[in-house]
C-alpha cells in the first residue's frame, strides 16, 4: 500500500510531463485499437460465413458466369439441401464514391439460406409480389435515408442502362456481425430485361450459393459438384462461403499486411517517447534513489519503484485510450458507410491494446530500473539532477 | 538584436545523447510512415499513368467503368475503326486494336492463393500501340497460335508461368513463350495473347475494348463528340492515359486518406514527445537561460534558440525517417485494384515531392512540439532564473 502511494505520488510530481505522456499513450493506444478493427473489419465477410452454405462459381474467375441450367444439375448433387443464384449487379447509386454491394438473387431459397437477414414477413411478401422490388439491409437505408416504397435509380455498369428499384423490404441482421449495407432483388427481372436487351447474355449466373444438409462433408460434396461440370464450356470451382470469402481478402492481403505493421509502429513511437520520460525522471532523481539505498532499502525495491511508475502511467494511458476507442470508432465506421459494412471493436483488440501498454511500460522502464538499482550510494548522492 | 549561436543549441542535443535519440527516433517513425504512405501512392499513380500513351483513346461501353465489364459488338468496332482522326501504319491500314480482356485466377507461387490476373487478347497491332513494352526474355506470341506472353510481375508471382509452361483457361492450353517488361506499367500485371484465339476460347462475340492511336492528339475532343453522340453507338471515349488514371483513384484515394490521417494521428505523438523533452531541455538549464539574459541576450534569441534545437532534433528524425523510407523502393507491393478486380503491383517512388513534404511535415512537427517550452524558456524572468541555480 506504502509502495503503490510513493509510485503515485512520484508519478504525479512532474504534472505537465506526465500529463503529456498519458496523452500520448491515449493516441497511440486508440490509433493501435482503430487499425486492429480496420483489419477485422476486413475479415467480416469471412467471420459471418455459415458453415453449411458452399459457393459455386465459375473455375476461370469470378467474372464469368455459369449456364442457368446448373442449378438443377447441383440440386440432384446428394448432400444439397437447397441451390440459389446470385448476380453481382455491380449498379451505380448517383455516384460511383455511393459504392454498396447489390445482388440479383432466386429469393425464395436465398433468404431461406441467410437465416441471419431477417425480414418481417409482411415486408418480405409485398416484395415477393412486386418484380421490380427490392430488399435493402439496415445500414444501408440509414446511410442514404431509404424508407419503405421509395425508388433506388441503379446506372448498371456490368447490365446496361438505367434500373430503378423500389425498396419493399428492410432487413436487420441476427448478429452485430451481419453485414447490413446490402440490397438485393429479383434475379428473375434482371434476366427478362436482358432477354429483350442483350438475348445472348441472359439465363447467366455468376455464383450459385449451396445450402447443404451436414457441413463436415462440404468437402465431398464440392467435389461432387464441381465433377459433374468437368471438360464442360464452363468448368465451376466450389468452397466453402469461408474460403470464398477469404479469397477476397488475400487478394488484398497486400494492405492487411501493411496496417498491421502500421499498427505496431505506433508503438514503438510511444515506445521511444515513453523512455525518454522515464529515462528523464530517473535521472533527475538519482539523488534520492541513492538516499533511499542509504536508508537500507534494497536495489530492486528502487528498480520497482521505477517499475511502478513506468507500468501505472502505461495503464492509465492504456484505459483512457481503450475507452475513447469505442466512441471513435462508432464515429469512424459512421462515417465509412457501407464501405466497411461491419466496424464493431472486438475482446481481442482490447486485449491486444492492453498488452502493448504492458509491454512498453515494462520496456521502457528497463534502462532507467537497472541504473536506479544499480547506482552507487556514494556517487549518487554527489549527483546533481 | 544578437542571436545565440546555432552551436548551442545543436550541441545541447549531443550533450543528451540518449534523450534526443529517443525523440528523434520517435519522428523518424512519423516521417517514415508518412514518406512511405506518399511513396506508394506515387508509385501507383506513376504504373497507371505509364500504362496509357499520351495520344491514344481508349473506348469502352457507356458507363463500364473498367475494360472487364465493356463489351463492344463487331459492327460497333468497325465504326470506331473507321473514324478519320485515327492513324494509319506504314501498311495503310488504321492503328487499331480491338481486343478481349478478361480474368483469370491463377493461385500465386509463395502462397498458392489464386488471385485474379489480366489477361488481354491483342489485335493485329497491339503491341505497336504500347513502345514501352520490350521482350526481355523468349520471344513475342505469334498470331494465330495459343501462344501467350506474360508480364514481368506475373513471371515473378505466379505458378506455371515460366517459359514453356502450360496456363489452362478457357478449356484450353496456352504455351507461354515469352516475359516482357512494360517499363513500371500496369502491363507488368498482364498475360497477353491472340485477341481472336481468345474470342474463340471464351466464345465471345463482342471485343472488349478498342484501342487506337490518334494521328493527330488535339483531334481527340472531335472524335469524341462524334462518336459519343453518334445514335448507332453506346460507347465512351477516353484517352487512354486518363483511362488508367481513373483505374486507380480508388485504390489511391485509399491509400492516401488512411496513410495521411494516420501521420497526423502518428505525430501528435512525436509533437508531444518532442515537448516533453524540451520541456525537460528548458527545466534543465533554467540557470542557464538566466545568465545568458544577464549576458545581455534579449528574449527573442533565447526563444529562437530553443525553436532552433527542436527543429534540430525533427531535422534528425526526418533525415533517419527518410533514410529508411528511400530503402522501400526496393519494395514491390502487388495487391488487387479493387476497379479493375484485378492483380496490380507497383513500387514504392521516391519523388522530389515526397522528399519536400516530408521535410516540412518534419519541420512542423519539431516547431509544434517546440513553441511552447521555448516560449516558457523566453519568458522566464532573469532573477528568477538566476536564483533557480
Amino acid at each position: 500500500m506504502q509502495f503503490l502511494k510513493l509510485v503515485l505520488r512520484n508519478a504525479l510530481r512532474h504534472k505537465l510531463r506526465t500529463g503529456l505522456t498519458v496523452a500520448g499513450l491515449v493516441v497511440a493506444i486508440l490509433a493501435f485499437g482503430l487499425l486492429q478493427t480496420v483489419v477485422d473489419a476486413w475479415y467480416a465477410g469471412a467471420e459471418s460465413a455459415a458453415p453449411n452454405r458452399l459457393v459455386t462459381r465459375n473455375a476461370v474467375s469470378l467474372t464469368f458466369s455459369m449456364p442457368l441450367h446448373y442449378r438443377e444439375k447441383i440440386r440432384a448433387v446428394d448432400g444439397v439441401r437447397a441451390v440459389g443464384a446470385a448476380n453481382w449487379f455491380g449498379g451505380i447509386y448517383q455516384d460511383p464514391k455511393n459504392f454498396f454491394p447489390q445482388f440479383a438473387i432466386d429469393p425464395a431459397p436465398y433468404f431461406a439460406m441467410y437465416p441471419e437477414y431477417r425480414i418481417r414477413e409482411d415486408e418480405l411478401r409485398a416484395f415477393l409480389r412486386d418484380r421490380k422490388g427490392a430488399v435493402i439491409g439496415r445500414k444501408l437505408a440509414e446511410t442514404h435515408g431509404f424508407k419503405l416504397g421509395d425508388t433506388i435509380p441503379l446506372k448498371g455498369t456490368i447490365y446496361p442502362g438505367t434500373w430503378p428499384f423500389t425498396v419493399r423490404a428492410i432487413y436487420d441482421g441476427a448478429e452485430a456481425k451481419t453485414d447490413t449495407s446490402q440490397m438485393f432483388f429479383h434475379w428473375d427481372y434482371v434476366n427478362e430485361t436482358l432477354k429483350a436487351r442483350a438475348p445472348r447474355r441472359a439465363d447467366q449466373v455468376g455464383v450459385f450459393v449451396v445450402q447443404i444438409d451436414d457441413p463436415s462433408r462440404s468437402a465431398g460434396i464440392a467435389q461432387a459438384i464441381d465433377r459433374q461440370f468437368v471438360n464442360s464450356l464452363a468448368e465451376t470451382l466450389t468452397e466453402t462461403e469461408k474460403a470464398f470469402q477469404l479469397g477476397f481478402v488475400a487478394m488484398t492481403e497486400a494492405i492487411v499486411v501493411a496496417i498491421r505493421i502500421v499498427s505496431f509502429v505506433v508503438i514503438f513511437i510511444i515506445l521511444a517517447v515513453m523512455a525518454n520520460t522515464m529515462a528523464m525522471t530517473a535521472r533527475e532523481r538519482i539523488g534520492e534513489y541513492a538516499t533511499l539505498k542509504a536508508l537500507g532499502f534494497a536495489p530492486g525495491y528502487v528498480a520497482r519503484l521505477v517499475f511502478g511508475e513506468s507500468i501505472a502511467l502505461a495503464l492509465i494511458g492504456a484505459a483512457l485510450g481503450i475507452a475513447a476507442t469505442f466512441p471513435v470508432s462508432a464515429a469512424f465506421g459512421a462515417k465509412m458507410g457501407t464501405l466497411f459494412p461491419v466496424f464493431e471493436v472486438s475482446g481481442a483488440t482490447i486485449a491486444l491494446q492492453v498488452a502493448c501498454a504492458l509491454a512498453v511500460g515494462v520496456a521502457a522502464a528497463i534502462l532507467p530500473g537497472r541504473s536506479a538499482a544499480r547506482i552507487r550510494i556514494v556517487d549518487g548522492l554527489r549527483a546533481v539532477g | 538584436m544578437k542571436a545565440i549561436p546555432l552551436a548551442y543549441s545543436v550541441r545541447n542535443l549531443w550533450t543528451r545523447r540518449l534523450t534526443t535519440a529517443l525523440t528523434a527516433g520517435g519522428m523518424a517513425l512519423v516521417v517514415f510512415v508518412f514518406a512511405a504512405v506518399l511513396m506508394l501512392d506515387a508509385g501507383l499513380r506513376s504504373a497507371l499513368v505509364a500504362t496509357g500513351q499520351p495520344d491514344s483513346i481508349l473506348v469502352t461501353r457507356r458507363a463500364a467503368g473498367t475494360e472487364i465489364q465493356s463489351g463492344i459488338e463487331r459492327s460497333q468496332a468497325a465504326i470506331v475503326e473507321t473514324s478519320p482522326e485515327i492513324a494509319t501504319g506504314p501498311d495503310g491500314a488504321p492503328v487499331v486494336s480491338k481486343e478481349t480482356v478478361v480474368l483469370i485466377a491463377q493461385p500465386k507461387r509463395d502462397t498458392g492463393v489464386a488471385t485474379n490476373i489480366t489477361v488481354r487478347g491483342l489485335g493485329e497491332t497491339g503491341p505497336l500501340l504500347r513502345p514501352q513494352v520490350r521482350i526481355v526474355e523468349g520471344r513475342m506470341f505469334r498470331r494465330g497460335t495459343t501462344e501467350i506472353v506474360v508480364g514481368t510481375s506475373i513471371a515473378e508471382r505466379f505458378e506455371r508461368t515460366g517459359i514453356g509452361e502450360r496456363l489452362r483457361f478457357g478449356g484450353r492450353e496456352w504455351t507461354v513463350v515469352g516475359v516482357f517488361d512494360g517499363a513500371g506499367s500496369g502491363f507488368d500485371s498482364e498475360v497477353w495473347g491472340d485477341g481472336d484465339q481468345m474470342m474463340q476460347a471464351f466464345r465471345r462475340n463482342a471485343f472488349s475494348t478498342v484501342v487506337a492511336r490518334l494521328a493527330d492528339p488535339a483531334s481527340f475532343d472531335a472524335l469524341k463528340a462524334r462518336l459519343e453522340s453518334d445514335p448507332r453507338l453506346t460507347l465512351d471515349v477516353k484517352r487512354e492515359r486518363r483511362f488508367y488514371e481513373e483505374q486507380s483513384e480508388v485504390l489511391s484515394n485509399f491509400i492516401r486518406i488512411l496513410g495521411l490521417t494516420l501521420s497526423v494521428i502518428f505525430s501528435v505523438g512525436a509533437m508531444i514527445g518532442a515537448m516533453i523533452t524540451m520541456y525537460a531541455a528548458v527545466a534543465n538549464r533554467t540557470a542557464e537561460i538566466g545568465a545568458l539574459r544577464a549576458l545581455g541576450f534579449r528574449r527573442g534569441a533565447i526563444l529562437v534558440a530553443f525553436l532552433a534545437e527542436a527543429l534540430a532534433l525533427a531535422f534528425v528524425g526526418w533525415a533517419v525517417g527518410i533514410a529508411a523510407a528511400s530503402a522501400m523502393t526496393l519494395v514491390r507491393i502487388s495487391t488487387m485494384n479493387w476497379q479493375s478486380f484485378a492483380e496490380l503491383a507497383f513500387s514504392f517512388r521516391l519523388t522530389p515531392e515526397v522528399v519536400g513534404q516530408s521535410f516540412v511535415f518534419a519541420l512542423a512537427m519539431g516547431l509544434a512540439g517546440g513553441v511552447l517550452p521555448a516560449l516558457r524558456a523566453a519568458r522566464l524572468k532573469i532573477v528568477d532564473a538566476l536564483r533557480a541555480a
